[in-house]
């Protein structure tokens, strides 16, 4: 933006500029002011461009290439294999497994988030003694290294040391030594990362809500209040629907924040018991990296794609039409 | 229909710190459009706020239809309230705007579309029920809030500055259809404005309010003409009194009251005037002029002259007040008095 208006007042000047002239000394292009400009912009765009090319197009080019061959971690060659490793990861119960718990892992999350994001912008919105803090503890999850977090849940979640299981015993819901074991049953495991990675994706969805819920003027709401309706009917006739362009956003953030996670399954689970919360990336990660078959782990992330392509055009779509009303 | 009352209304919003609306009593007669009028801060939309229930007041009683509603919600009052800025939920077309009172209040879904067409055809904006809030024009809009705030056909009708939103010459069209629309619905109507045009044009009454205190009721007249005090003498009125004070006592005279003194057979007082700035409004000229000579010298006086008026700017004019058009207040309370005998040269 700020590059398109220092150019465009030097282009009218090259416009009206009489044509160089034969004799006198040739000024060259990197020196006339649409030079310096169209430089400068291009420095200035450079770092970025190199950035994304070095860290994320060319392992994207790379693992569309890996995804046809049978290149392994540390072999020389590799060859054409054509969609071999799309059908083999198909027929891996493994894979199945870990496609449907993407799809359970992002959904469910994302109901979570967006329900106890709203309640809490909402809660939030209004002055109160000590909002302040309130809305400082909240963001702290968002704050803290992701990893520091989940290490912090593994403990809270340990088979042995659980103080979760400790206050249950206390207060004798279960016998010593039969309490559940968090990470260790399929399905408790997967409701714990879950959990904790709605923890984690919760202060930011809370921000963005906050954001729109604050643009929200207060006379409507008010209006509302003296024609009559009630707490319930305000929130979902008046302010969910009001707030609804931004949640979009908040979703579909958080869809692909989650769909390309794997931090708290790898920290937490690594993707067990027995793969009941092995998701897409950890399972590439486990694949490509750990067990040093890059070309299927190169096809399983590009099963990523598609969704996230979808995903990613809604989220620029919405992200325009908000910034529009 | 409903009588609203308010006693010893008071709204402190910081404690310790002077209050938004001070011990206001006030009853409205029945069918009645009355005006608050004040400045920006005078408390007249926190006054309003509170009796539509948006504003928990700090001490007082407000009743409607007789009974206190302190701690009732907005929605228990049974009132309606345009706001300022029209507050229309721009999700719903106008259609759900103007219904979504009768949903909230529980109306049988069959009277709906009966009611809602009753009120767009009183407003006029039958064709306009399929659009959304962003596409209507300013007028239009006022004309929604309306018809949404009259549809559920409320027993008190409150509006906060509604006009103060349009352009100056739909203002004036929109004044004149409030009016009408007032006298069609007969029903009690509390109206907020800092304008004094639309409290004059509008009011059966007037509230003059000013840091939260009341400093008169009347009707358009009695504020105009008898004025309490000092503020409500310079509030209404463009341009404002002439104020002098005299001793104990501050003497005022509205500007169409100084005229040369040829027109004042009779003046009980004479300026000599040098006029220092004119101008001319149309229908009237605007003179600014300095007394010059006698206990007021160098005071500037305001007069307001038939169009016809040739006075010339540095020329010196007599000009003089008659006696009944004299306005006398206390210096100390700034408060009406008596008539007093001017003894000032």
């Amino acid at each position: 933006m700020a590059i398109g208006q220092s150019q465009a007042p030097t282009e009218t000047v090259g416009v009206m500029a009489p044509p160089p002239l034969a004799e006198g000394p040739r000024v060259p292009w990197r020196r006339t002011p649409e030079g310096r400009a169209r430089l400068l912009g291009i420095s200035m765009f450079a770092p970025a461009v190199l950035y994304i090319t070095a860290l994320i197009g060319l392992p994207l080019v790379l693992a569309f290439v890996y995804a046809f061959t049978d290149v392994k971690v540390g072999s020389a060659t590799s060859h054409w294999v054509g969609l071999e490793n799309f059908r083999s990861i198909l027929q891996s119960p493994s894979f199945r497994q870990a496609l449907l718990n993407s799809f359970i892992f992002t959904i469910v999350s994302q109901v979570l988030v967006i329900v106890g994001s709203t309640t809490l912008s909402l809660a939030l919105k209004d002055k109160f003694h000590g909002r302040g803090f309130v809305r400082f503890l909240i963001l702290l999850p968002w704050v803290a290294p992701i990893s520091l977090g989940a290490i912090g849940w593994k403990w809270i979640l340990d088979s042995l040391y659980s103080v979760i299981n400790w206050v249950l015993v206390a207060l004798h819901f279960y016998k010593p030594y039969s309490a559940p074991m968090w990470l260790g049953e399929p399905v408790l495991a997967m409701a714990s990362v879950i959990l904790v990675h709605t923890w984690r994706l919760l202060p930011f969805s809370t921000v963005i809500l906050l954001a729109g819920l604050t643009a929200i003027p207060k006379d409507i709401p008010e209006a509302a209040e003296v024609d009559g309706a009630g707490f319930w009917r305000i929130l979902f006739q008046i302010n969910i629907p009001m707030m609804l362009p931004i949640i979009n956003v908040a979703v579909l953030f958080g869809i692909i924040f989650t769909f390309t996670d794997m931090t708290v399954v790898y920290i937490l689970t690594a993707g067990g018991p027995f793969d009941s919360t092995q998701v897409l990336p950890s399972l590439a990660f486990f694949t490509g990296i750990l067990a040093g078959d890059l070309s299927q782990g190169a096809a399983i992330s590009l099963f990523l794609v598609p969704i996230l392509v979808v995903v990613a055009y809604l989220m620029l779509r919405m992200a325009h039409r908000a910034e529009i009303t | 229909m409903a009588v609203v009352e308010t006693r010893a209304l008071t709204k402190v919003f910081k404690e310790g710190e002077v209050g938004a609306v001070n011990d206001v009593n006030l009853q409205t007669r029945e069918g009645e459009f009355l005006v608050f009028l004040g400045p920006s801060g005078s408390g007249k939309t926190t006054l309003l706020r509170m009796i539509a229930g948006l504003e928990q007041p700090t001490r007082g009683e407000i009743l409607i239809g007789g009974s206190v509603v302190n701690h009732l919600t907005p929605r228990e009052r049974r009132i309606a309230m345009v706001f300022q800025s029209y507050a229309l939920y721009p999700h719903l077309s106008v259609y759900k705007n103007i219904a979504f009172p009768l949903k909230a209040q529980g109306v049988k879904k069959e009277l709906h579309r009966q009611k809602v067409e009753w009120a767009a055809e009183l407003l006029g904006i039958e064709r306009l029920l399929d659009r959304k809030p962003r596409q209507l024009s300013g007028g239009e809009r006022q004309r929604v809030a309306l018809a949404r705030a009259i549809v559920r056909e409320p027993t008190v009708f409150l509006l906060d500055e509604p006009l103060s939103n349009l352009d100056a010459k739909l203002r004036a069209s929109a004044r004149e259809e409030l009016e009408l629309f007032h006298k069609r619905i007969g029903t009690t109507t509390i109206y907020v404005t800092h304008d004094q045009v639309e409290a004059m044009a509008m009011g059966d009454r007037v509230m003059v309010l000013h840091q939260g205190y009341v400093r008169q009721i009347g009707t358009p007249t009695e504020v105009y003409d008898h004025p309490s005090d000092t503020f409500v003498a310079t509030f209404l009125g463009s341009p404002p009194m002439n104020l002098l004070e005299n001793g104990e006592a501050i003497v005022g005279f509205r500007p169409e009251h100084l005229q040369p003194v040829e027109l004042v057979p009779q003046a009980a007082t004479t300026f000599r005037l040098r006029v220092k700035n004119k101008e001319y409004l149309g229908a009237e000229w605007i003179l600014y002029g300095i007394v010059s000579g006698g206990k007021f010298d160098g005071r500037e006086l305001i007069s307001r002259l038939g169009s016809a008026a040739s006075h010339q700017t540095d020329q010196t004019y007599d000009f003089g007040v008659g006696e009944q058009d004299l306005h006398f207040f206390d210096r100390q309370t700034e408060k009406r008095t008596g008539a007093k005998v001017l003894a000032w040269r």
